[in-house]
């Protein structure tokens, strides 16, 4: 527990015994936390560990099934995020929830107008943002439009938001997610004001630098309770990170190498503007224009039987750089598997000369949730066997393979006519990983694989990846878990800001390194 | 299938509600506009006093439903995957007039005659589906737009092309303009031996029951196979259910909105065929217009599905068979429109709440089935 509470303040949060329950599946159990009013409270668990549904019961979107929170001392029930916004209970989402085209002004007092005679009240809206932006240290112009924001800016603009309803206790859910480094420094001396002004901050991440940097107090959830509550100041990132995982975590360790000397695939120069593809448009020059690159000469090669890991904070060109090889997106560059260019050839023609892909959204790019488990065992192999026979879908034999699946990946589902929204995510992606090693893929994407699945799935996972990479499998793995990065690759590369910053060794990397070429900290001095 | 079983006892459950419901509503209606709702429904099953009225009803009754069977059909092909076909009206419009020219330009044994009116036809509001889905493929032109402002030049160009350059003789003292007749071999055999099977007497009025009921109903099924059993028909599923998906599967965004609108536009070019090849033999000045606008509806109600779409087309045919009547009856006719839209309100109401609530069940369905050997797990 925190050291440096006030002996007479009651905690400003207090939650005892909070079960939440879906159908099926035990998302929050019996969780404890009590947060000391003026601090900065950290709660860190894996994707998938039940923070986000134990932020939405502290914000009144879901009831809890057991259990009571207190706020300073009193007990509350909240039924909806109005009853806790009355409270003084305040929620920055981790993606921003702005109208573009309005004001920072406009959005700030956005439901919650003040008016004057029925008129809009700007004046007193205006004077309070200031003094509320100057007593926090929020510094944002009122009167710029959101879409001209930097995602720091629009960061400040909705802790403001949630300060001018009176917020006293903010809960902030992933809010590094987003920022580069500098952001994240911003962001955490506008943390500290806001402590220093008696506010309570309840931070929710998974990266742990950033938390041991920041937090007064620490709780670790893990697999839907509690696990620990420690000080900051007597725990390592190490340490740490063993809470969070548990010891009977299975470690993605791969050393054998099983990587050959032949290439399977060779991404060369590929490079794509922010502006839209234009075919005439010449690299070399785009960048002399000083024109935003999502991708800036990125160049790598994977070998049979290898994992390369792609290293990288989220929305430096890792979701460009899929599309660009999936060919969903054009890009400029060159794109050879097995010596083949496949830089012109379609989405489809890609998929059938044995590509696979791990989608990082599974629920937007993975599946067809109202369609049955076979549906989507078909989906992305219309064209191949088993699911194809002439222009017909092979029902059967596309039965017979998905329950082939649903053996060897060890699906839990009633049956494959069962709709894949029945299944829970760690099942889900299980489904579309044994979609995606059939049919014999000699190359494979996978972003985010074991993102939001529960721990045994996530072995699982793991075990499937590396004796497809046994078998002689390619692998590009894109992954925002460094210990699965760390664990699985056999390279890895860094990408910031769309360019391969670093090329590393994963038998002698830290997380901490790693994360500082991650985050710009170190410049990349291995640099290929 | 257990599951399947459930969802669709649900969607009828949810259906038959819904009617429940538009029948109590529209009798307000009718109580309303000064008649009384008993005799307004007393008239829907009044098919007449004798029983050559009978066969004319029932042979009006279904007459009417093919043309909106299919027209709900054109407009379910581009529902399936979010595409929404709102030009069927021009299609048929102006599939009919170009059909019944061409048809009444040779002469052929009945089959050839036959079959090429209704390849051209076809082809005519395939072409013409096609220039609002390049629109939307290579420009982005939102389809529902482009199709409304295609209905307007599509339904100009018919009345231009009737009164101009297809115009045919016109009998003397006749008012309406018409296409050249078009040869007897190009007239659809009736069915009117089905009434004699059935012990009643053929009906005699609008060329009896149009044998074109015959390839509506093949159309039905081949759509069916088509939608459920094919590649092209899990492409279109995959597409509507999840676009993003399904571009990442390989399927080309691009080449499925052309697929799927000329196909729309292509089953939307028979629309107007039953009446010319069954009664009419020629496009005239009267011919019957708005079915596209009705195949909205149809498709609506009959959720996208050709049975269902099958069933809403008799009832709003069943309803619209009623005007005379009603008339006699004398209950305004409109509450047949009152009817027709409150249905398809409520019944979209009532599929959208049976749809979550299958979703649901099944969900429920599976974690109690796994509950017993499932770890606890844990969600995002």
């Amino acid at each position: 527990m925190s050291a440096d509470t006030l002996a007479t303040a009651k905690p400003a949060v207090e939650l005892e015994g909070i079960t939440k329950r879906f159908p099926g599946v035990v998302a929050n159990h019996d969780i404890r936390i009590t947060v000391e009013p003026g601090t900065v409270h950290a709660i860190v668990g894996e994707n998938g560990a039940g923070k986000s549904t134990l932020m939405k019961i502290l914000y009144g979107m879901q009831k809890p099934d057991e259990g009571t929170i207190r706020i300073n001392g009193a007990e509350v029930s909240f039924r909806t995020p109005s009853d806790a916004i009355g409270v003084g209970i305040g929620m920055v989402h981790q993606h921003f929830m702005l109208a573009d085209n309005l004001t920072v002004l406009e959005n700030v007092i956005l439901g919650a107008e003040p008016k004057k005679v029925g008129m809009l009240d700007t004046a007193s809206a205006r004077r309070r943002i200031t003094e509320l932006a100057e007593s926090h240290g929020l510094r944002v112009d009122p009167d710029k439009l959101v879409e001209d924001l930097g995602v720091g800016d629009r960061q400040r603009v909705e802790i403001l938001k949630v300060l001018y309803r009176g917020a006293r206790i903010l809960i902030l859910d992933e809010p590094t997610a987003v920022l580069v480094p500098q952001e994240v420094e911003e962001l955490f001396q506008n943390l500290r004001e806001l402590k220093a002004d008696g506010l309570t901050v309840i931070f929710i991440s998974h990266k742990l630098d950033e938390v041991l940097g920041i937090a007064d107090a620490i709780t670790v959830i893990r697999r839907g309770t509690t696990v620990a509550s420690v000080d900051p100041r007597e725990v390592t990132a190490r340490q740490l990170a063993e809470l969070m995982v548990g010891s009977e975590l299975p470690t993605p360790e791969t050393r054998e190498s099983t990587v050959t000397d032949v290439v399977t695939l060779r991404v060369a120069q590929v490079t794509m503007e922010a502006d839209g593809y234009h075919a005439a448009a010449d690299p070399a020059k785009l960048r002399e224009e000083g024109k935003r690159l999502l991708l800036d000469d990125v160049s790598f090669e994977i070998h049979r039987g290898e994992i390369l890991g792609i290293a990288g904070v989220e929305g430096n060109g890792q979701s460009e750089l899929i599309e660009a090889i999936m060919g969903i997106r054009p890009a400029h560059g060159s794109i050879e598997l097995d010596g083949q260019d496949i830089s012109q050839w379609s989405t489809l023609k890609r998929r059938e000369s044995g590509i696979g892909y791990i989608p990082e959204d599974r629920h937007r790019q993975g599946l067809l949730l109202e369609a049955s488990l076979w549906e989507n065992r078909v989906l992305g192999h219309q064209t191949r066997k088993p699911a194809r026979s002439g222009i017909w879908i092979n029902r059967r034999a596309s039965k017979a393979d998905t329950e082939r699946i649903v053996k060897d990946y060890d699906v839990r589902t009633p049956g494959v006519d069962t709709l894949a929204l029945a299944l829970s995510g760690g099942n889900q992606q299980k489904l579309i990983v044994g979609r995606e090693m059939s049919g014999e893929p000699r190359f494979l994407i996978a972003a985010h694989p074991t993102r939001g699945v529960d721990v045994g799935a996530q072995a699982a996972i793991w075990d499937h990846l590396r004796n497809a990479r046994a078998a002689g499998l390619a692998v590009l793995l894109i992954s925002a878990d460094l210990d699965e990065l760390i664990g699985l690759s056999d390279t890895l590369q860094v990408i910031y800001r769309g360019r391969l910053v670093a090329a590393l060794d994963p038998s002698d990397i830290t997380p901490d390194r790693l994360g500082g070429y991650m985050t710009g900290a170190i410049a990349g001095t291995e640099e290929t | 299938m257990p599951a399947g079983l459930n969802r669709a006892l649900l969607t009828v459950a949810g259906a038959v509600v819904a009617i429940v419901l538009a029948v109590a509503i529209s009798s307000v209606a009718i109580t309303a506009a000064g008649a009384s709702p008993l005799d307004a429904f007393a008239a829907f099953f009044d098919f007449g006093a004798t029983p050559r009225a009978v066969s004319n009803g029932i042979a009006a009754f279904l007459n009417r439903a093919v043309p909106l069977f299919i027209a709900g059909l054109a407009v379910a092909v581009g529902f399936r995957m979010n595409l929404f076909n709102i030009g069927v009206e021009g299609q048929y419009r102006l599939a009919a007039i170009v059909a019944a020219y061409v048809g009444s330009t040779f002469e052929a044994p009945a089959p050839i005659q036959i079959a090429v009116i209704i390849v051209v036809a076809a082809a005519v509001g395939g072409l013409y589906a096609l220039i609002p889905a390049v629109m939307k493929v290579t420009r982005g032109v939102n389809e529902v737009i482009a199709t409304i402002m295609l209905n307007y030049v599509a339904i100009n160009i018919a009345s231009y092309l009737v009164r101009g350059p297809f115009a045919g003789q016109r009998a003397a003292g006749q008012l309406t303009t018409t296409t050249p007749q078009l040869p007897e071999s190009a007239m659809f055999p009736n069915l009117n031996f089905l009434f004699e099977g059935f012990g009643l007497l053929p009906p005699t009025r609008g060329g009896g029951l149009w044998g074109f009921l015959i390839v509506a109903i093949v159309l039905g099924v081949v759509i069916w196979v088509v939608l459920e059993r094919t590649r092209f028909g899990f492409n279109v599923k995959a597409s509507g259910l999840n676009g993003p998906a399904a571009l990442a599967s390989g399927v080309n965004p691009k080449t499925m909105v052309i697929a799927a609108m000329v196909l729309s536009g292509a089953i939307a070019g028979l629309i107007g065929l039953p009446e010319i090849l069954g009664d009419k033999g020629a496009f005239n000045s009267n011919f019957t217009a708005g079915l596209g606008f009705l195949g909205i509806a149809v498709a609506l109600l009959g959720r996208n599905k050709p049975v269902g779409i099958a069933v809403a087309a008799l009832l709003f045919a069943f309803l619209d068979r009623a005007q005379g009547p009603l008339q006699i009856a004398n209950v305004p006719p409109s509450v047949i429109t009152i009817i027709q839209g409150v249905t398809v309100l409520l019944v979209v109401v009532a599929n959208e709440v049976t749809t979550r609530l299958a979703l649901r069940l099944e969900e429920r369905r599976a974690a109690q089935q796994l509950s017993s050997k499932t770890p606890v797990e844990v969600a995002a």
